[in-house]
């Protein structure tokens, strides 16, 4: 392991995200606000919704913002690089191991993943207000919980990006994203899905359910979640199971 | 340290992938379609020597330089830079290295400038002497009014100098250069080439492909024809037109011809070899245009009407249709 090489290329990473950092900030903003802003805002203030879903919606809002910003700076830069512009060979050139490419992009991917995840609980807070009733009863398991999404986010974006093809970017938003999100427990708790018995269970081979009940239950703990045991669990197994198979992708892309 | 270049017969076998959702219809009967690239090249580089690889299209050229930089996994064989194993020992052989791809690889979020001084941190070179050592190059390549434009908008022969630019930026030992004049004007061609001698002349190993006869002839020192994979000539680009029997060769089309007729070509003072071609004749000579009078007396007299002649001097060319009964632009 060569740590010059390892920071010099998170420092590119860095310098090219700092050149597009209005794109960066639309791109992982917009959508959970306008979303914020309609569901909170609109129909809380209408009477269609219940003051207290302001609440419940806010960790779903972090996890999926996470998530999404995790797997776009890791897989859409790969997909591009490996299949369109080749850009990536001069790093891959670099003198040291082609598996920490990959693992810098993931720190990269989670390094920006908490910085939006962190930054989406203010801007929320602000566009709800008043009647957000956040209670960090433990700053410890926020932070763990945080770390694992941001993980989680960026060791999926390598999965992804290393395995769809260029054609298949629109598929992969319909077929992998779309589903994920609605079937995440994002703008509902998974208790919710009570009423549906086979449904409830399906939904937990999608991590993005660990990720919102995790962060529910670090922010929003009067509402019900799943045991924090569960959640550390589901996030752990995900974490490892996509870094697995992306820096295996990722070396199949590397080497022909 | 001086660095040569060692392969042992290099074997790769491409699996062409089936076409998308064509996978899972596949039955196990039907074989992946195999392509061989490479069929047990061996090749031995000096160190400080400009080594040229030489070969049509598809002759396994890029593989080799693709294995030999990490980039392609061998089937069989082995290969060193220095005494570094390339497989094994990664990181040792890209420290090496510096890599021009055929195809432009630059990195697109960056400007000219960044290019050159994030590839230096890679590897490690201080700020100070990466600052200097991009301007020096910038200045080499004349690049220096565009270092702080975006790559994205540079014209092709502009993005090739920067990629050998930054090939040279952490000052490598060996230095491959995979086709790096196709697409360059003749000026810029002739700036590179003396740029790849400079290079040379330091010490330092330079390994180039090309399909340009001139190139080879002008650049390298030694040179390997290489076809189908395999190595068909090795020597100096001397040696190896001087291997072609007589130099000469002409080129004889017409429609029809006979034992007879090759044999009263073969009779001709300064004629070394005569081969039958469907459309024709090829006659290798150490005289060339001084036989084409002769030549038509001989058909005449055969009653066979001449429909082209072609001369062409001694040269490379000529040499790789000697041994593979092809151009080289076929």
């Amino acid at each position: 392991m060569n740590w010059k090489t390892f920071l010099a290329l998170l420092a590119r990473d860095a310098h090219v995200a700092r050149r597009s950092f209005v794109q960066l900030l639309l791109q992982t903003f917009l959508q959970p606000m306008l979303f914020v802003f309609i569901f909170g805002r609109v129909m809380v203030s209408s009477g269609y919704m219940r003051p207290e879903y302001k609440s419940l919606l806010l960790p779903g809002i972090m996890a999926i913002s996470m998530i999404f910003t995790g797997v776009w700076a890791v897989a859409m830069p790969l997909i591009a690089e490996f299949q369109f512009t080749h850009e990536i060979e001069d790093r891959l050139l670099a003198p040291i191991e082609n598996h920490w490419l990959a693992i810098e992009k993931v720190c990269f991917g989670a390094a920006q993943a908490v910085v939006s995840g962190l930054a989406v609980i203010p801007a929320a807070w602000l566009l709800l207000r008043p009647g957000v009733d956040l209670n960090l009863h433990s700053p410890v398991m926020f932070a763990g919980v945080t770390l694992l999404v941001a993980l989680l986010s960026a060791s999926g974006g390598l999965a992804l990006g290393c395995s769809v093809g260029q054609t298949q970017i629109g598929l992969m938003f319909s077929m992998v994203l779309t589903p994920m999100i609605f079937f995440g427990c994002v703008y509902y708790p998974w208790s919710a899905l009570a009423s549906f018995p086979i449904l409830q269970k399906v939904v937990l081979v999608n991590p993005l359910v660990y990720a919102s009940e995790g962060l529910r239950g670090a922010l929003v703990p009067q509402f019900p979640h799943l045991p924090v045991i569960v959640v550390f669990l589901g996030l752990v197994i995900f974490d490892a199971l996509l870094l697995i198979v992306g820096l295996r992708q990722f070396h199949r892309k590397a080497v022909t | 340290m001086l660095a040569g270049i060692r392969t042992q017969d290099l074997r790769k076998i491409f699996t062409s992938a089936p076409p998308l959702g064509a996978g899972r219809r596949k039955t196990k009967s039907e074989p992946a379609r195999e392509i061989v690239a490479l069929d047990g090249l061996s090749l031995d580089v000096r160190a400080g020597e400009i080594f040229g690889l030489l070969g049509p299209n598809g002759a396994g050229k890029s593989t080799t330089v693709g294995i030999l930089t990490t980039r392609v996994r061998p089937t069989n064989g082995q290969a060193w830079i220095g005494d570094f194993d390339v497989w094994a020992q990664q990181v040792e052989v890209k420290r090496l290295i510096g890599v021009v791809a055929q195809r432009p690889n630059l990195d697109f979020s960056l400007t000219a400038r960044e290019i050159l001084l994030f590839h230096g941190a890679y590897f490690g070179i201080d700020s100070r002497t990466r600052s200097a050592r991009a301007n020096e190059l910038l200045h080499r390549f004349k690049l220096s009014d565009r270092a702080n434009q975006m790559v994205r908008g540079f014209s092709g022969g502009m993005m090739q100098r920067l990629s050998i630019a930054r090939a040279m930026m952490h000052d490598p030992q060996v230095l491959f250069l995979d086709e790096p004049s196709a697409g360059l004007d003749p000026q810029t061609r002739l700036l590179l080439w003396e740029i790849i001698r400079e290079y040379n002349q330091s010490g330092k190993t330079i390994l180039l492909t090309t399909h340009n006869m001139e190139e080879a002839d002008a650049l390298c020192q030694r040179l390997a024809i290489i076809d189908h994979g395999r190595n068909i000539a090795l020597g100096t680009p001397a040696e190896l037109k001087a291997s072609v029997p007589g130099g000469f060769l002409l080129r004889l089309r017409f429609a029809t011809h006979s034992p007879e007729l090759l044999e009263r070509l073969k009779t001709l003072t300064g004629v070394t070899e005569v081969r039958a071609q469907n459309d024709g004749v090829d006659v290798y000579a150490d005289r060339g245009g001084s036989l084409v009078s002769e030549i038509a007396n001989i058909t005449a007299a055969a009653s066979v009407e001449l429909s082209d002649v072609h001369i062409s001097e001694p040269s490379l060319e000529n040499l790789f249709l000697h041994h593979t009964g092809r151009s080289l632009r076929e």
